[in-house]
């Protein structure tokens, strides 16, 4: 049960800062598309007797990259590329296990996450990988905030935006393949997406804006986690429910100061 | 007088067309030199050119004596403000993160104060930059290109879409920024009359230079001042 909260708290805190240059450069569905590779990723590492988590890793990457790729060299959009990629992921999934003669119950962990399962050595690798993606942004918090307002003046300014745009989809592909034992496969968009268009509304800066996209979404994991054990019901699911929650009661305090005005 | 940028037999071919050809000019220290050239003139080209977003290019183009190709390191002395800056209205950021997005080096920090309150947009610091007027929000990105003190500022038709009074006021600081400050000024328009006010130096572009030298000399040439108004009124009637 510790170790889950640990585990949630660190996750829910990468998904909301990294899920936040993701949403403002309008590729919010990049966490699904690069979660779903990850699946088939999972099913290899199944397949092969290798633990699953880290072929996930080089798949999702690797497809990571690839979109990054496609939307830069041909004239292919954004959201076209990721719903290639989406699938794929899920039909190489598929005739993996196909083959392999099905896997259902492992499967199914890493479909809906598995939280309360986490193991001391996961929790410390989602730490480690938590802290060091964390430093990075830090490090380099103009060049990112920057080139996710205007590519073009921040390369006029002499910012390396090629380099930054490949930095930021590494580091997602690591954060949703980290947040898979936390919701799973399917519901990982919904971590990245969902606390930072709830933080949007009420933010002013930048810097306020990642903050309480952080408070609402470690909010949704702790009290989550808590309600799952109690109540013996899917972590995954009630986290997300939550966020959704406090996304809803948002959309209804602000259309009523709309209203006001 | 020293040379700041030189441009020299510049060509840029699109595929169907020639959208600057044979250009060559150059920029002393201290300018303020007023671009002006229909729509469609090749006037942003040049400025993409110069600034190496587009490197697919022929001819050189020089800033500092040193050939744009071979270091970007010239883009550290550039302030640039593009024609309307293209964001997010909802972007989570306010007045002081944009600003503070250009700042190369932190021991520039004091100076952003200063900057704010000579371009009137002191009390702006904390609101999100998508509130703002467009002057406004124009006058922010200004303070963003100077936070780093560019030897050069770079304009790109700043003010299209700008109410009348705030024009004044943006036009009026540029001034103060070339005489007091003795940055150089290389400003694209379409105002003949603000060019004629502010500028030093006139270059006339249409695809290809047709007039490079002092203001005084084009507007005092009725016969170029008609020939660039007919081609800018051809061209205008062509739009629409």
């Amino acid at each position: 049960m510790q170790r889950a909260l640990i585990s949630g708290i660190a996750i829910a805190v990468l998904c909301s800062v990294v899920g936040l240059f993701l949403v403002l450069r309008r590729y919010s569905l990049f966490g699904d598309a690069v979660a779903h590779s990850s699946f088939g990723g999972i099913a290899l590492g199944l397949m092969a007797g290798i633990y699953p988590l880290w072929t996930a890793y080089g798949v999702s990457l690797i497809s990571a990259l690839i979109i990054t790729k496609i939307k830069s060299k041909f004239n292919i959009s954004g959201d076209a590329s990721v719903a290639v990629l989406l699938s794929s992921g899920i039909a190489v999934g598929l005739v993996i296990i196909g083959i392999s003669g099905g896997f259902t119950f492992d499967i199914f962990s890493f479909l809906f996450g598995s939280i309360l399962l986490v193991s001391v050595n996961d929790t410390i690798m989602i730490l480690a990988l938590t802290g060091i993606i964390l430093i990075v942004i830090l490090l380099l918090y103009r060049q990112l905030l920057y080139s996710t307002f205007n590519e073009e003046q921040a390369k006029v300014s002499g910012i390396p935006v090629e380099k930054i745009n490949y930095l930021i989809v590494f580091m997602a592909g690591i954060t949703v393949v980290t947040s898979i034992q936390l919701v799973g496969v399917l519901l990982i968009s919904a971590l990245f997406v969902i606390p930072n268009v709830t933080a949007i509304m009420y933010g002013k800066g930048f810097k306020q804006t990642a903050i309480l996209s952080i408070a609402f979404s470690v909010f949704s994991v702790v009290v989550g986690i808590l309600l799952s054990y109690l109540f013996d019901i899917t972590p995954a699911g009630t986290i997300v429910l939550l966020s959704i929650a406090l996304f809803g009661i948002s959309i209804g305090l602000k259309s009523r100061k709309l209203l006001r005005n | 007088m020293l040379k700041i940028a030189e441009i020299d037999h510049l060509t840029i071919q699109y595929p169907d067309v020639k959208a600057v050809d044979d250009v060559s000019f150059s920029v002393n220290q201290g300018d303020f030199l007023g671009i002006i050239g229909p729509n469609g003139a090749g006037k942003s080209t040049l400025f993409a050119a110069m600034l190496s977003l587009n490197t697919d290019y022929k001819g050189t183009i020089k800033f500092f004596g040193k050939d744009i190709r071979k270091s970007r390191e010239y883009l550290h002395e550039i302030g640039y403000v593009p024609q309307k800056p293209i964001f997010d209205k909802n972007f989570p950021a306010t007045v002081n993160d944009v600003v503070r997005m250009g700042l190369r080096k932190e021991s520039n920090e004091d100076k952003i104060d200063e900057i704010l309150k000579n371009l009137w947009i002191h009390e702006l610091g904390n609101k999100r930059i998508g509130n703002l007027s467009g002057g406004q929000q124009q006058r922010v990105f200004i303070a963003k290109a100077l936070v780093n003190n560019p030897k050069i500022l770079i304009l790109d038709e700043p003010v299209t879409g700008i109410d009348q009074q705030s024009i004044e006021l943006f036009y009026s600081i540029l001034r103060q920024l070339n005489s007091e400050q003795h940055i150089t000024i290389i400003w694209s328009s379409h105002d003949l009359d603000a060019v004629n006010r502010l500028a030093n130096k006139v270059a006339c572009i249409n695809r290809t230079l047709f007039f490079h030298g002092e203001s005084d000399e084009f507007f005092e040439n009725d016969e170029l001042v008609k020939q660039y108004s007919e081609a800018s009124m051809q061209e205008h009637m062509h739009h629409h």
